[in-house]
């Protein structure tokens, strides 16, 4: 698989600068932590702020990228991720997949149905359920090219902040193909979520209440005008948008009775004006004549609109909170309360938000680096883009994503994944530490074709600026074992006993030879601190 | 993982003459996507005891994934509407199992069932009749995620994982399975119910409790030691060392080491526990080596309180066969298992401890089809497999002619089912679990 040469953080860009050791930073582990929002320093932004950096802004970056953040400084680094519209890469289009694989019956395929059910004609019954079966099986196919191109791109990208976006509101709008068995619709909100991936909230959520994959999954097209469903109102406001405690049982009401209507016709969004109520209603205490779009204004103008969708963007790329451990959750309310006032000021546009969270000195404290559990998607992704390993094969790697419980395009229900220890079990610990095997070594899972996935990780790249700096340190186990455990496992990895077992083993192998090296990053990708970021 | 002696033998030489050279893909190896893993029993910590509740009581679940055409599971031979609606698959009245006394109304089972017929001979087993849910979904999955949810919307957690949940932590059903976010959540109890498969079910699926499922204990384990034996030793030390000193046993990575030892202490009991050989010969089949498995794990005194098993495909829209065929086949591995599982169980002192419930998603439609088959369906019956179980039919056999386009009515709602075995045989409570009141079915000895 080829990757994207020419920008700073895409799969296999070169920097220049030798890294630099920095004297061990634990501060604030326990004790407080910095709330600043000020930008972090220059000189505070060393090896370990650019490595963080890469890790929750993207999918982690190898030594050289590292090296060309660090080279930056934070202002320059910090840009060149936030402004990705300006990195230079293809757009994915909605013309990679076929639209017309799957459709629901036409009026004449239903009559012929409904005639043949009546007349006992089995013989037609078969052949409709024939092509009905068929057209399910293309459609289950091609969802799985859907997932493939989305993991592709997230290894190939030099914008890993867009897919990270996209990711993210993947899990926030959370929609499953499980329920609306339509792939195409799937890659278009796919589509919608890159497109607004670090843009506006506001535009989304107008965009949100048109898009197929949504109607169809909350039952949108069900809703009538007398009969409103109250699904899509409903999780608007507890899990899109608000949260509970800031709505009542009579805004569901009022909110689904202006939603009437607004439903979709095969690939593009239909308002239905004869199935539309409208009626006076009243949202949040105003009357008013609400339709969809003014649903939304009333849900964008609540105060506690900002504030929640604040937190989450905080929970993915800082911390998952409330977490029961008070200096955390302190620390987190107040930059949480400053950011949603920055979204506030910016009209609900995400850009300056994640461009002052990721400049400030709250994102670099001690306890916010290190602490987080890699999504599934993470740690593949991650370890693929940063190691440098084989890609091998997407089928096995989403596969391993599914089984680690992390299915793209299957949420498991419309709040999306729970996230942080969630992820982690005595079963996921396997498949973590195995898919990374698989990564390094190429280790065939049973009923996948060995001769694609032979490819010989070649770990000497990662190396190569060690060398660079020190021509001696590459050949010296214990640079080398530090070096090894200070890139993949940053400020997590400080573990003495860990490091004496590298030794030994590197000991016992004398000289380093790649397949040494390899050895090392098996052991250390098996380290419960890997799944750390 | 058993490792290819050739595999073995290459590396270790390799490495006597040229220092570590790490085994090559191309080597056969192993497969951890098969295997994800596990949980088990932590004699020191767990699920915590409920006062009244049996500690030794387990419940395994059967699924016949494909839906399982229930009429010729359970055949109505006494209805002569039966013969006219499947002029070439019916089982003819004279090779069918009988369960009642022949005539009108008289039901049987299946000619190659005769494990079963065996079971219910002795007391073992209940066949609960024409067992489905209002406005049946005729979508595999759909209706799968709603047997397996409890729910007719088919979403949220698994109403296995919301026991285990409620066992272990007290929660009940989760509001879109989403925690409430107010208090850190406590670990996960690494004795969460085990599902021999590739994936866990989503009836496994708790808000806490995360299913656990492997399809092969050989792999339950690190492939990394695969790759050299020299990388053994340095593994388990990383991995067995727990919380590392200096670690906030609080943080993130305070869980993660804990979660790390958990995962090697239960690699090496069930690995252990399924190495043991089955006191009884089962026959070969794929269900036979998942409930032999199952039954080395009870037998081990794995702390485990539901396994989960599959046994497919019984999704026969054609040539779907007779009293000899494809249905048949499935039919003859499904009985031969479940007996075979219960003469292991017997010979172990365990069956006492063991219910077995089986369902499939649906039934398949009264009339068969042009293909020699028949098509999705709705209401079909359940099997309960236990010397506790109330044993005999319960209910009645759908009519074959008061029919719902073409379908079965059900008669018992399966949540009813579910509700009889959380109530008597699990003894928790079914409105919480079920997040609504279903009149258990009385499915255990009183």
């Amino acid at each position: 698989m080829g990757r994207t040469q020419d920008a700073s953080i895409s799969g296999r860009a070169v920097g220049s600068a030798p890294p630099v050791r920095e004297a061990g930073r634990k501060t604030g582990k326990r004790g407080e932590v910095s709330t600043s929002l000020k930008p972090i320093s220059r000189e505070k932004f060393g090896f370990a702020e650019a490595r963080h950096l890469l890790w929750r802004a993207g999918f982690g970056g190898t030594p050289q990228q590292i090296q060309t953040l660090v080279s930056w400084g934070p202002e320059k680094s910090v840009d060149h991720i936030v402004d990705y519209q300006d990195v230079p890469y293809d757009s994915a289009t909605l013309a990679d997949f076929d639209k017309d694989i799957i459709r629901l019956p036409t009026d004449d395929e239903r009559r012929m149905i409904a005639q043949a059910r009546r007349a006992n004609d089995e013989e037609t019954l078969a052949r409709l359920r024939a092509r009905r079966q068929t057209a399910e099986q293309n459609d289950r196919q091609q969802i799985r090219k859907v997932q493939h191109a989305w993991i592709k791109r997230m290894i190939e990208t030099p914008r890993p902040l867009e897919e990270k976006m996209t990711l993210f509101w993947h899990g926030h709008f959370a929609t499953s193909y499980r329920t609306i068995e339509n792939s195409y619709h799937m890659h278009m909100q796919n589509h919608l979520f890159r497109a607004q991936a670090a843009g506006n909230f506001g535009e989304l959520l107008f965009a949100i209440i048109r898009d197929p994959a949504m109607l169809a999954y909350l039952d949108q097209n069900d809703s009538r005008k007398g009969m409103p469903n109250e699904n899509l109102a409903r999780e608007i406001m507890e899990l899109f948008a608000l949260g509970v405690g800031n709505y009542n049982e009579n805004d569901i009401k009022e909110g689904a009775r202006a939603l009437t209507g607004y439903t979709f016709v095969d690939d593009g969004f239909a308002f239905q004006e004869g199935n539309h109520d409208n009626g006076g209603k009243s949202i949040f205490g105003k009357k008013g004549n609400y339709d969809g779009d003014g649903f939304v204004r009333a849900i964008l103008e609540h105060r506690a609109c900002a504030p929640f969708i604040t937190r989450k963007l905080y929970n993915y790329f800082v911390a998952e909170t409330p977490c029961g451990r008070e200096h955390i959750d302190k620390a987190a309310k107040s930059v949480v309360r400053d950011l949603s006032g920055t979204l506030l000021s910016n009209r609900y546009a995400i850009r300056p938000v994640l461009r002052k969270l990721f400049l400030s000195e709250h994102f670099y404290d001690g306890a916010v680096m290190g602490e987080q559990i890699k999504s599934p998607v993470d740690l593949v992704i991650g370890a693929v883009r940063s190691l440098n390993t084989p890609v091998r094969d997407l089928g096995v790697l989403a596969d391993a994503m599914n089984l680690m419980g992390q299915n793209l395009f299957f949420p498991p229900s419309v709040a999306g994944w729970a996230g942080g220890r969630s992820w982690i079990n005595t079963s996921t610990m396997f498949v973590r530490q195995n898919i990374l095997c698989f990564l390094l070594t190429g280790k065939m899972p049973v009923g996948y074709d060995a001769l694609a996935n032979s490819e010989k990780f070649d770990p000497s790249p990662l190396l190569s600026e060690l060398a660079a700096a020190d021509a001696g340190a590459a050949t010296d186990p214990a640079r080398v074992v530090d070096y090894v455990m200070r890139f993949a496992l940053g400020g997590a990895g400080e573990n003495e006993q860990n490091r004496q077992t590298l030794l030994a083993f590197a000991g016992e192998h004398g000289r380093l030879t790649p397949d040494v090296i390899t050895g090392l990053l098996l052991l250390v990708t098996a380290m419960p601190e890997y799944q750390l970021c | 993982m058993t490792m290819s002696p050739l595999n073995s033998a290459y590396t270790r030489r390799a490495f006597l003459h040229r220092g570590l050279v790490l085994a090559s893909a191309a080597a056969s190896v192993p497969a951890f996507l098969q295997s994800s893993a596990f949980g088990l029993p932590m004699p020191a910590w767990g699920c915590s005891s409920i006062p009244g509740v049996p500690e030794d009581h387990v419940l395994v679940v059967l699924q016949l994934g494909g839906g399982n055409d229930g009429l010729n599971t359970v055949v109505p031979f006494g209805d002569s509407t039966y013969y006219k609606a499947r002029t070439s698959i019916a089982i003819p009245e004279a090779k069918v199992l009988k369960l009642t006394k022949s005539g009108g109304g008289g039901v049987g089972l299946h000619p190659q069932m005769t494990g079963l017929q065996s079971l219910h001979d002795e007391g073992m087993l209940a066949i609960v009749q024409g067992v489905g849910y209002p406005n049946p979904n005729r979508s595999h999955f759909k209706s799968m995620d709603i047997w397996q949810t409890a729910d007719t919307s088919g979403t949220g957690d698994g109403w296995l994982g919301r026991y285990v949940d409620a066992q272990c932590c007290g929660y009940g059903k989760g509001e879109s399975g989403k925690p409430d976010g107010s208090q850190p959540e406590p670990d996960p109890s690494p004795q969460a119910a085990i599902a021999i498969g590739r994936e866990a079910p989503l009836a496994m699926q708790g808000k806490i409790n995360k299913p656990i499922a492997f399809e092969n204990t050989d792999l339950f384990r690190w492939m990394g030691a695969d790759v050299h034996g020299s990388l053994v030793k340095p593994y388990d030390e990383i991995t067995r060392q727990g919380v590392a000193a200096g670690v906030d046993g609080e943080s993130n990575a305070g869980f993660l080491m804990r979660t790390a030892l958990d995962a090697q202490v239960s690699s090496d009991q069930i690995r252990k526990a399924v190495a043991q050989r089955p006191l009884v010969q089962y026959p070969g089949s794929d269900l036979s080596r998942q409930l032999q498995m199952v039954a080395s794990m009870i037998r081990a005194g794995l702390k485990t309180r539901v396994y989960y098993v599959t046994h497919g495909s019984f999704d026969t829209h054609a040539g779907q066969g007779g009293e000899n065929g494809r249905h048949a086949t499935l039919l003859n591995q499904f009985s031969g298992a479940l007996k075979a599982f219960y003469d292991d169980l017997k010979e172990q002192g365990n069956d006492g401890r063991v219910l077995t419930l089986s369902f499939s998603e649906f039934g398949r439609r009264v009339y068969q089809n042009a293909s020699q088959g028949t098509d999705h369906g709705t209401a079909a019956p359940v099997f309960l497999a236990g010397p506790m179980v109330k044993a005999g039919l319960i209910g009645e056999h759908p009519s074959l002619k008061d029919l719902d386009e073409g379908d079965l009515k059900y008669k018992i709602d399966f949540r009813a089912v579910y509700a009889g075995i959380l109530d008597q045989w699990l003894k928790a409570d079914p409105k919480k679990i079920l997040e609504g009141t279903f009149r258990p079915v009385e499915v255990v000895k009183g």
